[in-house]
């Protein structure tokens, strides 16, 4: 029996960008930035000062004020992503589906830390009975997964993935996997994420990851460029609806690529650097080729992890070298890092979206800031400018603390 | 200064998401207005933090609805 196919049947987008895919689309293939200054709270004393925060977001759109308020605000992000993306896929109505064939795998590297700091506040201040018994519901990570099952009815697998920023990647590859397996025919997969709070941007300051670049928000994101100081923290989140073509065809949904593969590999290496040979990452990307089927050769664009690190971006550089040899000089990499900021576990989610209307829509995101490109990075990473080309195959790379890599490999249709 | 009624009926139709007209004295928060069980320690939560008093919980087991909870705070603390 030959593998059952996947296909992309919807998409969903709350991101410093925007928060809808047209209006987030739309600033991406512009090269807007999304990055300002914080807002959330006083970073003055903080070595990084700078986010990717989500404007304009109005959660009562999706949620009455009584749901909202059970849920941290990366639930609120996966949630007004996945919503989107079961209407734009049609499956928010399941009266003529099977409900135990739609399953929900959407989760988050961080989960509700700004809930858990606020809690631990009052706890603190007021003792043991001020904290909520909405605590524990609304900062867990599966609950993006929970609360959307119960809101549409959707009685499939019901699961969370926490591989601090490859996450989303993950959650989507899996997906493709189970409905490969035949656990479900419709997947709603993906990460959110928001902790623009003083423990995470501390934490990751204190580890040497972010960019210390305050002055300069719009431009401190600015993967491959020799100026690059670090990754610039975002929050959001990206979910597709997942789909077995045959399924999507009987019920004539709209169908944007196909999601040909997924690999999956471990740097086994270092808790938070990259390995500097590529090994691990280009491990990744082969295996994920091979499950699709695909040639190197057959690669037209790569929207590629590029957070804007220092050792990561060439690590990064020298696995796509490894992985593709010659080809390597015939890809188009961006990335969209450069304008939304890193969003830890929605990151892949939200990428996802990029690389599937890429394909859709025959453009190329830029990466933006790239002024002075650093000759230890030397690919064609679409500097500054998008690229309106034909891709056939674009590949989605996730690289997270602990070594865990995953490639996602979508092809038109 | 509200009373203590206009006040708790405030905070219920605040805590349980409802329309202030809707939170009759005879209402119970389960039954009528939609309240689960979590919702209803949370509710208590508030109360205390209003009326900055302490309700223990085997008092708080007992305030089922609003005349119940109005009752409390009224026999249970300085407000008016």
């Amino acid at each position: 029996m030959s593998k059952r196919k996947v296909v992309v049947t919807g998409l969903g987008i709350v991101s410093p960008v925007g928060s809808t895919v047209s209006s987030a689309w739309e600033n991406i293939i512009s090269g807007k930035s999304g990055i300002t200054r914080i807002t959330r709270f006083d970073a003055s004393s903080f070595a990084s000062q700078i986010a990717g925060e989500v404007k304009d977001f109005d959660i009562n759109q999706y949620l009455s004020v009584k749901e909202a308020r059970r849920m941290d605000i990366f639930i609120h992000y996966g949630m007004a992503a996945a919503i989107q993306a079961v209407k734009d896929a049609g499956i928010d109505d399941i009266s003529h589906l099977d409900a135990e064939k739609i399953g929900v795998n959407i989760g988050s590297g961080i989960g509700g830390l700004p809930m858990i700091e606020n809690t631990d506040t009052a706890y603190h201040a007021g003792g043991p009975r001020k904290i909520s018994p909405f605590f524990i519901p609304s900062t867990i990570i599966n609950m993006i997964a929970g609360n959307l099952s119960i809101m549409y009815g959707y009685k499939g697998p019901n699961i969370a993935i926490v591989t601090a920023c490859t996450t989303a990647t993950h959650s989507i590859g899996n997906s493709a996997r189970m409905i490969e397996y035949g656990d479900a025919d419709v997947m709603v997969c993906g990460g959110a994420e928001s902790c623009v709070t003083p423990l995470a941007i501390g934490g990751f300051a204190a580890a040497k990851a972010l960019s210390g670049n305050n002055d300069n928000p719009e431009t401190a994101s600015r993967p491959w460029d020799i100026d690059r100081d670090g990754f610039v923290l975002g929050e959001g989140a990206g979910v597709l609806v997942l789909e077995e073509l045959e399924h999507a065809k009987r019920r004539g949904a709209k169908i944007y690529a196909e999601l040909a593969g997924f690999g999956m590999s471990a740097d086994a290496f270092h808790m938070t650097a990259p390995c500097d040979d590529g090994e691990g990452a280009a491990r990744c990307m082969t295996n994920a080729l091979k499950n699709a089927g695909i040639n190197t050769t057959e690669v037209d664009y790569i929207n590629a992890h590029g957070t804007s690190t220092p050792l990561g971006d060439i690590a990064e550089t020298i696995a796509v070298k490894r992985c593709f040899g010659e080809h390597s000089k015939k890809l188009a990499v961006s990335s969209t890092k450069s304008m939304t900021g890193h969003l830890l576990g929605a990151a892949g989610g939200v990428e996802a979206v990029f690389s599937v209307l890429a394909i859709h829509q025959h453009i190329a995101p830029p990466t933006i800031n790239l002024v002075n490109q650093d000759p230890q990075c030397d690919l064609d990473f679409i500097p500054n400018t998008a690229r309106d080309m034909n891709i056939k195959v674009a590949l989605s790379n996730s690289f997270g603390f602990g070594g865990t890599n995953g490639t996602l490999v979508f092809r038109s249709i | 200064m509200e009373n203590i009624e206009q006040r708790i009926k405030k905070i219920v139709a605040e805590q349980l998401g409802v329309n202030e007209a809707e939170v009759k004295n005879e209402s119970s928060f389960v039954n009528d207005l939609g309240a689960d069980s979590l919702d209803t320690v949370e509710l208590v939560m508030a109360l205390e933090e209003e009326f900055e008093c302490e309700i223990p919980d085997e008092q708080a087991e007992k305030i089922n609805t609003v005349q119940e909870a109005i009752d409390y705070v009224t026999a249970n603390t300085s407000a008016s």
